[in-house]
């Protein structure tokens, strides 16, 4: 029970990140029907600033700052010089120019770091456990995360359902031509929304440092889940982003904490953890096919 | 008339390939060759679902890795003397390993396509990928076939009257298949099989309107293009001796894509073009720096803003515009 617990937190941090990705992800793929491939490379380009800034500082909450603003910055130049090129082209220019900016990226993080992967020191305010139940400590951190992740998803909601910016924002998921057609200046709306989603995966990069290593290639790890939480929430919908990410990261996470366990009992130990880690990778491609082949827009599709 | 002059002379320095290559003393220059043809197969087997018949599958490595790992598993069994599902003897002969690469990726083909189908635009994308990346996780979690490790082939398929472990000889083979299979799917794009898929890409429900079984069609040239790739996987493992999940991930799937694109989506030459141009600015630029990916980058962002179409275009552009 304790275990499940444990697990059920793990998975729902691990959730919050997806969610985080996946917000600015669906926004941007909603509205301007771009498939960003690099959106992995502003996660990685936060996690480098703010990690770097941490360091240099002896502060991790001066990093915070410092990785929202290199993502977001990085975001503006990506849109004003390539992205904006793309609106108008199909998805496979779009795939193409944007593997383009990944390579890019990645080869300029290791010409500039090299490849050695770093770690963010956890701040003092939350470096140590706290008890969640009798008998459980849990990392305070990822607690931090999780409380961040829920806040964000607030904000996020409030934005979009309670501002005029967050009304275009949803009419332009609906139908982007006839936002365009009433007069709205929808060049600065996907500059709006193309920054928006670069903090986050600013923020979640940032976020994740202490967690995971910020290294090269981070990005593309988590990148392929965090497109799967947002065709599987639906395109362009921030609620079904929300939903997709934490059941995605709850059930991925349990998948590989108890699976190897389950089949250990039906068969021999090495391969048991082999096939179990196998089928747990595969959980949530086997979930995406299942929901899209039942509902092939997806959970949530905005407009529908 | 002139293209056809211009394939000929192509073809003869092709052939010629493995004689100029000692002569220079370029040995590399043969294994270069041999991956672009093979890619090039793939490449142009996935444009005939991407380019022809309007399906972006994102998953293609998927049937590459299996005609690969048809090959790698019946030379385990062939070599270890043990059954395949405790019936299936295992083989080194190619003329048995590659029919069998290319039923086998068939048939997962129609699996997945038959699913896939049922979907389409972003959704159709993103579940080929999902399945790819199942058989992927799949394979790496096979400790029988070497798990993440893959499958070493120590020795390359026996052809009768040929010595295929000589790489000039597999060389031509697989240049021989190569020509083959272009020949063929020029055949089929002219089709009227071949028009029925193109009509469908440019208005699915006005072929529909016409009578036509829009998604048995799409299957089918789903099914068509999976075999290719089987058969471009299954000759890749015979020319690297090596069978790996890494022919099956996702990045792979990527590159394949990136080939149609670069060389041009929806032509029959421009995918060899494309896996020709991206194998060996590889190869060149990795041999100036190993930064070459920043190169590489800067590269594809500008043929992708700079121009449309990819390099098919920008050669019908140099040569007069002749569409």
């Amino acid at each position: 029970m304790i275990l499940f617990l444990e697990q059920l937190l793990n998975g729902l941090q691990y959730g919050v990140m997806l969610f985080l990705l996946a917000a600015g992800l669906t926004l941007i793929f909603g509205i301007m029907g771009v498939i960003n491939l690099a959106h992995g490379s502003l996660y990685m380009i936060g996690a480098y600033a703010g990690t770097l800034a941490a360091m240099q500082t002896g502060s991790f909450w001066l990093g915070v700052p410092v990785a929202l603003i290199a993502a977001a910055l990085t975001g503006l130049v990506m849109e004003a010089v390539v992205i904006r090129r793309l609106y108008a082209r199909d998805h496979l220019d779009q795939v193409l120019a944007t593997f383009g900016l990944i390579l890019f990226f990645n080869q300029s993080i290791i010409l500039l770091f090299g490849r050695q992967p770093m770690f963010t020191q956890l701040p003092d305010l939350f470096s140590g456990a706290v008890e969640v139940i009798p008998g459980l400590p849990y990392p305070s951190y990822r607690l931090f995360i999780i409380a961040v992740g829920l806040l964000v998803a607030l904000g996020l909601y409030l934005i979009i359902n309670r501002t005029r910016i967050g009304m275009l924002v949803r009419a332009g998921s609906t139908n982007r031509e006839m936002v365009r057609a009433l007069g709205v200046d929808i060049r600065l709306l996907y500059t709006l929304v193309f920054g928006l989603g670069a903090l986050l995966a600013g923020l979640a990069g940032f976020l994740a440092g202490p967690v995971l290593a910020v290294q090269v290639g981070m990005g593309e790890q988590i990148l392929l889940s965090t497109f799967v939480v947002v065709v599987i929430g639906g395109v362009g919908s921030i609620k079904g982003a929300f939903v997709a990410g934490i059941s995605l990261g709850v059930i991925d996470t349990m998948l590989r904490a108890f699976l190897p366990g389950m089949l250990r009992q039906v068969m021999a130990g090495p391969e048991a953890d082999a096939l179990g880690v196998g089928i747990s990778s595969m959980g949530i491609y086997l979930l995406m096919a299942l929901v899209l082949l039942v509902r092939p827009k997806g959970l949530f599709m905005a407009g529908s | 008339m002139n293209s056809r002059i211009l394939a000929a002379v192509l073809l003869i320095l092709l052939a010629a390939l493995p004689f100029i290559a000692q002569a220079t003393g370029q040995s590399a220059l043969l294994s270069l060759a041999s991956r672009i043809l093979i890619y090039g197969m793939a490449a142009t087997s996935l444009n005939f679902v991407l380019g022809y018949g309007g399906m972006v599958s994102f998953g293609h490595a998927a049937f590459f890795g299996i005609g690969g790992y048809v090959v790698g598993i019946l030379y385990h069994h062939a070599d270890t003397e043990t059954l395949f599902w405790g019936f299936i003897p295992g083989t080194t002969q190619m003329l048995i390993t590659l029919p069998a690469a290319i039923l086998v990726s068939g048939a997962f083909a129609a699996a997945i396509g038959a699913l896939s189908l049922r979907t389409g635009g972003v959704q159709f994308i993103m579940i080929t990928l999902a399945f790819a990346q199942m058989l992927f996780f799949l394979f790496v979690s096979l400790k029988t076939y070497g798990g993440e490790d893959g499958i070493i082939v120590r020795r390359t398929n026996e052809l009768p009257f040929l010595n295929t472990r000589d790489r000039a000889v597999m060389y031509w083979v697989v240049l021989a298949i190569t020509v083959a299979f272009a020949l063929g799917l020029r055949r089929l794009t002219k089709s009227s099989f071949g028009t029925v898929i193109s009509g469908i890409r440019q208005n699915e429900r006005r072929m529909a309107a016409l009578g036509i079984p829009a998604y048995r069609y799409k299957l089918f040239a789903f099914i068509l293009s999976g075999m290719g790739a089987g058969l471009a996987g299954a000759l890749m493992v015979n020319v690297l001796r090596f069978a790996s999940p890494d022919m099956m991930h996702w990045t792979k799937s990527g590159e394949l894509m990136i080939m149609v694109i670069l060389g041009g989506v929806g032509t029959l030459v421009g995918p060899f073009l494309g896996a020709a141009a991206l194998l060996s600015l590889e190869s060149v630029l990795a041999s100036w720096s190993e930064h070459w990916p920043l190169a590489m980058g800067l590269i594809l962002l500008v043929v992708v803003l700079g121009t449309r179409g990819g390099l098919m275009a920008l050669v019908t552009r140099l040569t007069g515009g002749r569409k």
